[in-house]
């Protein structure tokens, strides 16, 4: 009796919603722990990019728009979605990063917290940062906090849990992205996708790409109809400094490269990092 | 029907510039002295007569490296540690000397900037004074300024010294919006004044002696372009804040780019000022003056673009020009001047050619009748009709007295020509529905949003824009995030 | 309730004509009121504190003080007046200051229609007005007819203006229309047997009306209807005149001719005591109706204390040194 073949999986780019492949038609492999093959991944190109943040740039309105207990109960729902397939996710962790079964119990449990934790503050944020500003004079005056917009991220390695601390922060307050995954290890977060793409979550608000970092991101960088760009993923000072300054261009919101301790609680500047603050002003008369 | 025979001329009715006493030059004040520059100098002159008024230390390299090293001793040494209590006592010194010095401040600032003096009197200098008191009360509390954040309000830090580059056209209030925060969260500054208009930030020097505030605390060098580079450039600067053009605000942000340095900017505008049919339309009238007029036009929330509903745009276009028709152009110093100089020879050549552009491109151009002086640097309040969001005056920011009107027909088309452009500082909207006045504002891609009012300003109100109109916030609580980790 | 009929009014152009749909019925009439622009209260407020701020000195003052004076509807309106009261009040009217021949005249005084007889003899030949108060002046508690005899009363004694108070309660409970057909009615009132006829003025009580989009509504009711003049306050209630008010009513008269190609005058009455405030009173009616309302014929100020300080002022600007009480007559 012969084995059964195995059914091999495609990873594709996640784009507005959909998995297409990359444009440019190119792969690249995705290497296991121990250096062996384990999957094609494919490697997008800037046409990609643009496709994506096109995609991030029509989201944003509609995903902004949504009440922010509508959009806590998305990010909620991905958590419950991410919790069913748990299984999935943690053996791909130890294929692709070769940590113990222990250990990638951890991350994802930690993964799912955390997309837990940012739901919860999807509704709560405005109330924290925000407030009523007591002028000196007959006026109602309030501060509000507003997401910035289209918000580029480079995921830092730690494929699900790294992934998940910088993408949630950003969409539970209301902006949209598009991010380069981990380049060595980008098939979680294409599976992380999956489970996005069957998670209540509007086409467009997360957007995923694999390839290289620094063949795409100059091209999010320098892109005007981005807002503000998270370089905790970039490893090369020279290349983050490059990012940088072409992110000047248009003035967008810099997120500087570095990680913290991932699996300690966060602090709030991921997500007041791409929060604008609003302030209305009204005479009160009679 | 009416028989009058007089006018009612409104006679001069000049402020005494004998309460000032400018010096014939100025060094650099640095570790709490005057000092004289290593540098060249240059010359400040009056825009309304083009006088010379003073010669300035034009700080250099080296003036710029001495001012951050006082700032940084006077950091590590006796700001830092001071209590906060104490640092709150200081600001509050500084806020009473500037009331008891009020008249000087505006006297001086109406001669250095240009502006009239009814604005510098009733809305620069009493803000100067507010925002001191503002955040002296911050100083001993700031662990309940960042909720949530970094630290998670247990104990937030200093940043250490800040470089703070301000603009001409709002000097002393612009010196204030910077050094009031850094210093109640224990910063040290070097701030420089803009080339134009560097006389208020030498007096407040002064004052700052006056107070006895130690030295170091507060630097002032005088300069241009060169030694703002240099104080965004020092590897001794921890924090930079900048106030001006957004194509400066562009080189600051790359010129940090790889350091760890903080930086906000509060850049350029080019706000819509939505007058709906339903408008108080006296009220929004005044809106619209205030919003355009207001300083000169020279003010980078300026509501530089009218859209105003079809229905009511020959309405509204006929109560501005009758109301237009009322402003006092003239002498900065005479108490009923509303529109005065034009801060430099070089603004007012690019408000000329911006407006000859809107001239050139089709836009219907008019101004009021009005006596310009033969002296000095001065444009007539203006107005472009016909405009459209394809013209150059609609997207550029003019920073002058002109106004591009443009017409709206639904309050989606209103939100869609508002916010398209690369700006979002501020915004304005004029109706008496107040489902539609909340509407508007959420749609709205701009910092602040002024409902049935424009151009109010106030210490507790956090201040910042949008997109290219900068990133970070002056006034309030959220100030004080620019200035603490 | 008195169902009222138009009547065509003595002279002058019926403006209420022109507003003949507008005024149809109380719902076209409220249609219009309502669909008036809004008045915004604090942006208003600034508006008039910003023309208080104008600084009016030396020939500007002079021009000013003069013209305040010639503008002044010398008022006493007290339950304890006499005929002596009221002639020594038309004397100071038509000589301000005796010690100075060139101090002009009062524009009129203000009186209860049982003393216009009194003043009308007292000012003879000269050109002071006599205004009288009616309408169950102040607080038009009464019945139509009582109002009109009031009114009708007044004039045959040879009143050359008529003072005529609204009926608050009418317009704060949307009645406008019934406001509206008073006025009217009023107006007829005012005519003489002559042919001539008194001008009417009309106070709203703007105390009561409290808001601004009220007093800018009354403004326009009171204009349709034919009023020569409109008029803040009776002096009797808390707060009287105030600058943003007549600012109201000085946009109002503006618009109105705007609309209409006729000038109406506008009177703020009551709690302006210093020239000062006059003064910014005179600025606000140049730069909001314009310098046509500069003149008596189409701005005054009801006031009894205000003439003493203008007088003051007056001579401070003549002699160069301060003026006091004990310097101008107490009447």
């Amino acid at each position: 009796m012969s084995a059964r073949l195995d059914v091999k999986k495609t990873y594709k780019l996640y784009i507005d919603g959909e998995f297409p492949r990359s444009e440019s038609g190119r792969s690249y492999v995705v290497a296991d722990a121990k250096g062996g093959f384990l999957a094609n991944a494919s490697q997008a190109s800037r046409k990609d990019a643009r496709d994506a943040v096109r995609a991030a740039r029509s989201a944003f309105g509609g995903w902004s728009g949504r009440t922010a207990y509508n959009r806590g109960q998305v990010v909620y729902r991905i958590a419950e979605v991410l919790e069913s397939r748990r299984d999935q996710f943690e053996a791909e962790l130890r294929s692709s990063e070769g940590v113990t079964p222990a250990k990638a119990r951890t991350f994802v449990d930690a993964a799912i917290d955390r997309l837990v934790w940012y739901a919860g503050w999807a509704d709560k944020i405005a109330q924290v940062v925000g407030g009523a500003n007591p002028v000196a004079g007959p006026y109602f005056n309030h501060s509000a906090p507003e997401p910035s917009g289209v918000i580029a991220i480079i995921a830092p390695a730690g494929p699900l849990l790294g992934l998940v601390s910088v993408v949630a922060p950003v969409i539970a307050c209301g902006n949209t992205c598009v991010v380069i995954a981990s380049e060595p290890h980008p098939l979680t977060a294409i599976t992380l996708a999956e489970v996005m793409a069957t998670s209540d979550l509007p086409g467009g608000v997360v957007n995923v790409l694999t390839g290289s970092v620094a063949e795409i991101a100059p091209w999010l960088a320098s892109h005007s109809d981005v807002n503000g760009i998270d370089l905790t993923g970039v490893n090369d000072p020279d290349l983050g400094r490059t990012l940088e300054e072409a992110a000047a261009e248009n003035l967008k919101r810099v997120r500087r490269p570095g990680l913290e301790d991932l699996l300690a609680t966060p602090a709030l500047d991921r997500m007041t990092k791409f929060l604008e603050t609003k302030t209305v002003w009204h005479p009160m008369g009679l | 029907m009416p028989n009058n025979s007089a006018q009612f001329e409104y006679a001069p009715a000049p402020e005494s510039p004998a309460i000032v006493d400018i010096k014939p030059s100025y060094g650099l004040f640095i570790d709490g002295e005057f000092v004289d520059g290593h540098g060249k100098s240059f010359k400040t002159i009056s825009p309304s007569t083009e006088e010379v008024l003073a010669e300035v230390a034009e700080a250099n390299d080296a003036d710029v490296d001495l001012a951050v090293k006082a700032a940084r001793r006077a950091y590590t040494r006796v700001w830092s540690k001071m209590s906060g209590a104490e640092r709150g006592k200081y600001l509050f010194r500084i806020a009473r000397i500037i009331q008891e010095r009020a008249r000087e401040f505006a006297v001086l600032e109406s001669i250095d900037n240009g502006k009239p003096i009814k604005e510098t009197r009733d809305v620069d200098i009493p803000l100067v004074a507010a925002h001191f008191f503002y955040y002296g009360g911050w100083a001993d509390k700031l662990e309940y300024a960042l909720p949530g954040n970094g630290n998670r309000g247990a104990d937030p830090q200093p940043l250490g010294v800040a470089g703070q580059v301000i603009p001409w056209n709002f000097p002393l209030l612009m010196l204030a919006w910077k050094i009031a925060p850094a210093l109640a969260c224990g910063n040290t500054v070097v701030l420089k004044p803009a080339e134009t208009t560097p006389l208020t930030a030498l007096l407040f020097a002064e004052v700052c002696q006056q107070a006895d505030l130690p030295p170091g605390v507060v630097n002032i060098i005088t300069g241009a372009g060169e030694t703002g580079r240099a104080i965004v450039a020092h590897p001794g600067v921890d924090k930079v804040a900048f106030t001006g053009s957004t194509d400066v605000g562009r080189a600051i942000a790359k010129a940090v780019a790889g350091t760890n340095k903080r930086v906000t900017l509060e850049l350029g505008g080019k706000a819509a000022n939505i007058v709906f049919d339903d408008a108080p339309l006296d009220q929004a009238i005044e809106g619209i003056v205030n919003g355009i007029f207001f300083n000169q036009g020279h003010v980078c929330c300026a509501g530089s673009r009218l859209l105003v509903q079809e229905s009511v745009a020959d309405e509204v276009i006929a109560k501005l020009k009758r109301r237009m028709k009322t402003l006092r152009v003239g002498d900065p110093l005479d108490k009923n001047t509303d529109i005065g100089a034009i801060n430099s020879a070089e603004q007012l050549a690019k408000i000329r050619e911006l407006s000859d552009i809107g001239e050139a491109e089709g836009a219907g151009r008019w101004s009021p009748a009005c006596d310009l002086p033969q002296t000095g640097f001065w444009f007539p309040p203006t107005i472009f009709t016909g405009v459209s969001q394809a013209h150059r005056i609609a997207r550029e920011e003019i920073f002058g007295p002109v106004l591009s009107i443009l017409t709206f027909r639904t309050p989606k088309e209103a939100v869609e020509k508002a916010n398209n452009t690369p700006f979002g500082l501020s915004a304005g909207i004029w109706t008496d529905k107040g489902s539609r006045i909340l509407w508007m504002a959420s749609q709205l891609r701009a910092g602040v949003v002024w409902s049935n009012t424009f151009n109010r300003f106030d210490p507790a109100s956090p201040f910042g824009g949008y997109k290219e109109s900068g990133y970070g916030r002056e006034g309030g609580r959220h100030g004080l995030e620019a200035y603490l980790r | 309730m008195t169902t009222l009929k138009a009547t065509a009014p003595p002279v002058g152009p019926d403006p209420s004509a022109a507003f003949a749909d507008a005024t149809a019925s109380e719902s076209a009439l409220r249609r219009f009121l309502h669909g008036l622009p809004g008045v915004d209260q604090v942006g208003a407020e600034q508006r008039a504190a910003a023309l208080g701020t104008r600084s009016i000195k030396t020939t500007a003052k002079a021009f000013a003080l003069d013209l305040a004076i010639r503008m002044v509807d010398l008022t006493t309106l007290e339950g304890m007046d006499t005929h002596g009261k009221v002639k020594a009040l038309c004397a100071k009217a038509m000589h301000p200051d005796p010690t100075d021949p060139g101090c002009p005249s009062t524009a009129a005084v203000c009186v209860y229609p049982d003393m216009v007889a009194t003043a009308k003899k007292a000012l003879g030949s000269s050109e002071v007005h006599v205004a009288a108060v009616a309408t169950a002046f102040p607080s038009g508690r009464a019945a139509l007819d009582i109002k009109l005899a009031d009114t009708a009363d007044a004039v045959e004694a040879g009143a050359d203006e008529i003072d005529m108070v609204i009926d608050r309660g009418a317009f704060l409970s949307g009645r406008y229309l019934e406001v509206f057909e008073e006025i009217l009615a009023v107006r007829a009132a005012c005519a003489r047997p002559d042919g001539g006829h008194a001008h009417l003025k009309v106070i709203f009580e703007t105390g009561e009306l409290q808001t601004y989009d009220n007093v800018r509504r009354a403004s326009w009711l009171a204009m349709m209807a034919g009023a020569h003049f409109i008029k803040t306050s009776t002096g009797k209630v808390q707060p009287a005149a105030t600058l943003p008010v007549t600012m109201i009513m000085l946009e109002a008269v503006r618009d109105f001719r705007e609309a209409t190609g006729q000038m109406v005058g506008v009177k703020p009455a009551g709690g302006i005591r210093h020239s000062k405030d006059a003064i910014k009173y005179l600025v606000t009616v140049n730069e909001i109706a314009g310098e046509d309302w500069l003149d008596p014929d189409w701005f005054r100020f009801g006031a009894s204390t205000l003439l003493n300080d203008l007088l003051m002022q007056r001579s401070r600007m003549r002699t160069g040194h301060y003026s006091g009480p004990d310097y101008v007559t107490l009447d």
